[in-house]
C-alpha cells in the first residue's frame, strides 16, 4: 500500500520529543486530512438543519447528509433506507436492546453474548435481559481465544431470541465466523447482532455475505469524525421495531396525545442529526475505497504478522488470542510478565509509542484470562513496519528498566 | 530508558516495610478497581504513634512504591501528625507524577487515610464508652 502517513496532520507531530507512533487505532482512529477539510468544508460552505429548510443552503445540506449515507451504505453493500446514522456503536447496540428486546423478548426467553464482547455488546443486554426477565447467556472461548462454536451450539436454544455477537474481538483480535453463528442462530429462529466496531474499518464487510440482521459500527474508528456511528438492520425488523428515541425528525404527524411514526431510516434518527460528522464519514469512506479493503486488510495482516513474530519471539511476553495473523484483526494484546500494563504504556509514551493498557471496555474476558489488564496495540493504514520494529525495541528497553 | 525515578525503581525492586504485622490495630485495603491494583496497609500503634507498620499487595510500579514509600514516611509519626498530611507530600516524595498516573500513586494514600478514619472510629466508639461508664 502507498505510505498514506502525508495525509494525518496529527502524525506529524512530536510525543516527548519524538514523532508519535500511534498505535491505538482500535480506539479511535487518526483522521487524514480529506476527512477534516470536507468537515470544515460543511461548517464554512454549507451548514443548515437537514430535511426541514426551504431555502438553498438546507437543501444542499441534506443532500450531502444524503449522499454521505448513500457512500457508507454502499461500503457494507447495504440500502440506504436500512442504514440508520447513530451516535456510535454504543448508541446502535443500546437502541437494539430496547427497541428489539421490545418486540423480541419475554420472560424465560433467551439472549446469548459471547465472553469476549465489548461492554458496549453486553451491558444493553444485561439492562434488557433484567428489564424482560429474561436469560442472558454467554458462548466461552477455546484457549486458543476463538470462539468455541461447541458451547455455542450447546447453548443456543429454541428459547434463544437473539444473538448479540462481536465480529471481531477488541482485545484478542479474534474474527469470528459470522456466516457460520448466523446459520446456527437463524436455525432456531433467532435474530443475529453483530458487533461490527473493529471488523469495517478494517476488512470488506458485506452484510448479505455476513448474513446477519444488524450490524453496529462507528465513524471514528474508521478515519472518520467521532459522534457518528452506523446501525444497519434488516429492513422487516425495522419495519416492526418501536423508535428508541422520540422527537423531531422521526415523526410524520403528532397530535397532543399521539403520534405516528416517519419511514425508515428517519424513525430512528430523532432530533438534528450529526450532519458534518456524516458527511466526514461520507470522505472516510472515500478514503478507504480509494485505498482499497482488500489492501488496507492485506497491509495490517502483514504488519500483525510482523509484531506477532516479534512479540512470540520474546520469552517475557505473554500473547492473548489466536497466533494465525490470518485469523486476527488489526489487534494485540499482551502483558509483559510481572510488569504492569499502565507502566508498559507509561514508559512506552516517554519514547512516543501510544498504545492502550487497561481492561479495554471487556472486564469479563479479562477475568478469564487471569489479568486485570492488558497492553494491546492495534494498526491502521498509516502504521509501517519501521514503527513496529521501533516498538518491539522499545518493549526490550521497558523489560531492561521494569522486568524481574 | 528509566524515565521513572530512580526513587520509584528502587521502592519497586525492593519494596520497604511489605509483608503482614502479627495483631495489628488497623488493617484497611484499597483498591483501584479498574486497573486492579491492590493495596493492604497495617499499622501498630503506640502511645498515639505509629510504632509500626506493613504493606501489602499488589499492582503497577507506582502504586507499589508508592505504597512502601509511604510506610517509610508514616512510621514513628504521631498519629496527628498523619491527619496532616496532604497527597502532595507523597507525589512530592515520588519526585513528581505524570497525570495519567495519580491515582496509582495516590492509592497507598487514600489507604492510609482509611486506616485513620478507621482508628479514629474506634477512639470515639471506646471515648463514649469511658464516658457512659463515668456516668454510671
Amino acid at each position: 500500500m502507498r505510505n498514506v502517513c502525508d495525509d494525518f496532520p496529527v502524525l506529524q507531530r512530536e510525543v516527548s520529543g519524538r514523532p508519535l507512533i500511534y498505535l491505538d487505532s482500535g480506539a479511535t482512529s487518526q483522521k487524514p486530512k480529506q476527512v477534516i477539510e470536507a468537515v470544515a468544508r460543511f461548517y464554512r460552505e454549507t451548514n443548515a438543519n437537514v430535511h426541514r429548510g426551504l431555502y438553498q443552503l438546507a437543501v444542499e445540506a441534506t443532500e450531502l447528509y444524503e449522499e454521505a449515507r448513500g457512500r457508507v451504505a454502499a461500503f457494507i453493500g447495504a440500502h440506504p433506507e436500512e442504514t440508520i446514522f447513530t451516535r456510535g456503536t454504543t448508541e446502535a447496540l443500546n437502541l437494539l436492546a430496547y427497541s428489539l428486546g421490545e418486540i423480541r423478548v419475554g420472560p424465560g426467553d433467551e439472549i446469548l453474548v459471547t465472553v469476549m464482547e465489548h461492554h458496549a455488546n453486553l451491558v444493553p443486554w444485561q439492562v434488557l435481559s433484567q428489564r424482560k426477565g429474561a436469560i442472558l447467556r454467554a458462548v466461552g472461548i477455546t484457549s486458543e481465544g476463538e470462539l468455541d462454536l461447541e458451547d455455542f451450539r450447546r447453548k443456543l436454544t429454541s428459547r434463544t431470541r437473539i444473538v448479540a455477537v462481536t465480529h471481531v474481538s477488541n482485545v484478542l483480535g479474534t474474527v469470528n465466523p459470522i456466516p457460520e453463528i448466523a446459520e446456527m442462530a437463524h436455525g432456531v429462529g433467532a435474530v443475529v447482532v453483530v458487533d461490527a466496531a473493529q471488523s469495517v474499518p478494517h476488512m470488506e464487510v458485506k452484510v448479505r455475505e455476513l448474513g446477519c440482521d444488524f450490524l453496529a459500527f462507528s465513524g471514528h474508528k474508521m478515519l472518520g469524525p467521532m459522534g457518528i456511528g452506523v446501525l444497519w438492520g434488516r429492513r422487516e425488523h425495522l419495519e416492526e421495531m418501536p423508535p428508541f428515541l422520540t422527537g423531531g425528525e422521526m415523526i410524520r404527524e403528532v397530535w397532543i396525545d399521539r403520534a405516528t411514526w416517519n419511514d425508515l431510516p428517519y424513525k430512528f434518527e430523532a432530533g438534528t442529526p450529526p450532519v458534518a460528522q456524516a458527511v466526514g464519514l461520507g470522505a472516510a469512506v472515500d478514503y478507504l475505497q480509494g485505498l482499497g479493503m482488500e489492501e488496507v486488510r492485506r497491509h495490517e495482516e502483514r504488519l500483525v504478522a510482523e509484531a506477532l513474530e516479534g512479540l512470540l519471539a520474546r520469552d517475557y511476553v505473554e500473547v492473548y488470542g489466536p497466533r494465525d495473523p490470518g485469523k486476527r484483526g488489526g489487534v494485540l494484546a499482551f502483558n509483559l510478565r510481572g510488569v504492569h500494563p499502565h507502566d508498559v504504556a507509561t514508559l512506552l509514551d516517554q519514547e512516543g509509542i501510544a498504545i492502550r493498557a487497561g481492561h479495554h471496555c471487556a472486564q469479563p474476558l479479562h477475568r478469564l484470562l487471569g489479568v486485570p489488564a492488558s497492553c494491546r496495540v492495534s494498526f491502521y493504514v498509516y502504521n509501517t513496519r519501521e514503527e513496529i520494529e521501533a516498538f518491539l525495541s522499545a518493549l526490550d528497553r521497558v523489560w531492561e528498566a521494569l522486568g524481574k | 530508558m528509566s524515565p521513572y525515578e530512580d526513587l520509584i525503581i528502587d521502592h519497586w525492586r525492593n519494596p520497604r516495610n511489605k509483608g503482614t504485622l502479627e495483631a495489628p490495630d488497623v488493617d484497611v485495603t484499597e483498591a483501584n478497581v479498574p486497573c486492579g491494583d491492590v493495596v493492604r496497609l497495617q499499622l501498630r500503634v503506640r502511645d498515639g504513634a505509629v510504632e509500626d507498620v506493613r504493606f501489602d499487595g499488589r499492582g503497577c510500579a507506582i502504586s507499589m512504591a508508592a505504597a512502601s514509600l509511604l510506610t517509610e514516611m508514616i512510621k514513628g509519626k504521631k498519629l496527628e501528625e498523619l491527619q496532616g498530611m496532604r497527597q502532595e507530600d507523597i507525589l512530592d516524595a515520588l519526585g513528581g507524577v505524570i497525570k495519567p498516573r495519580l491515582n496509582c500513586a495516590l492509592l497507598s494514600y487514600r489507604t492510609l487515610r482509611k486506616a485513620l478514619d478507621s482508628l479514629g472510629a474506634r477512639e470515639r466508639i471506646r471515648g463514649q464508652k469511658a464516658g457512659a461508664e463515668e456516668k454510671t
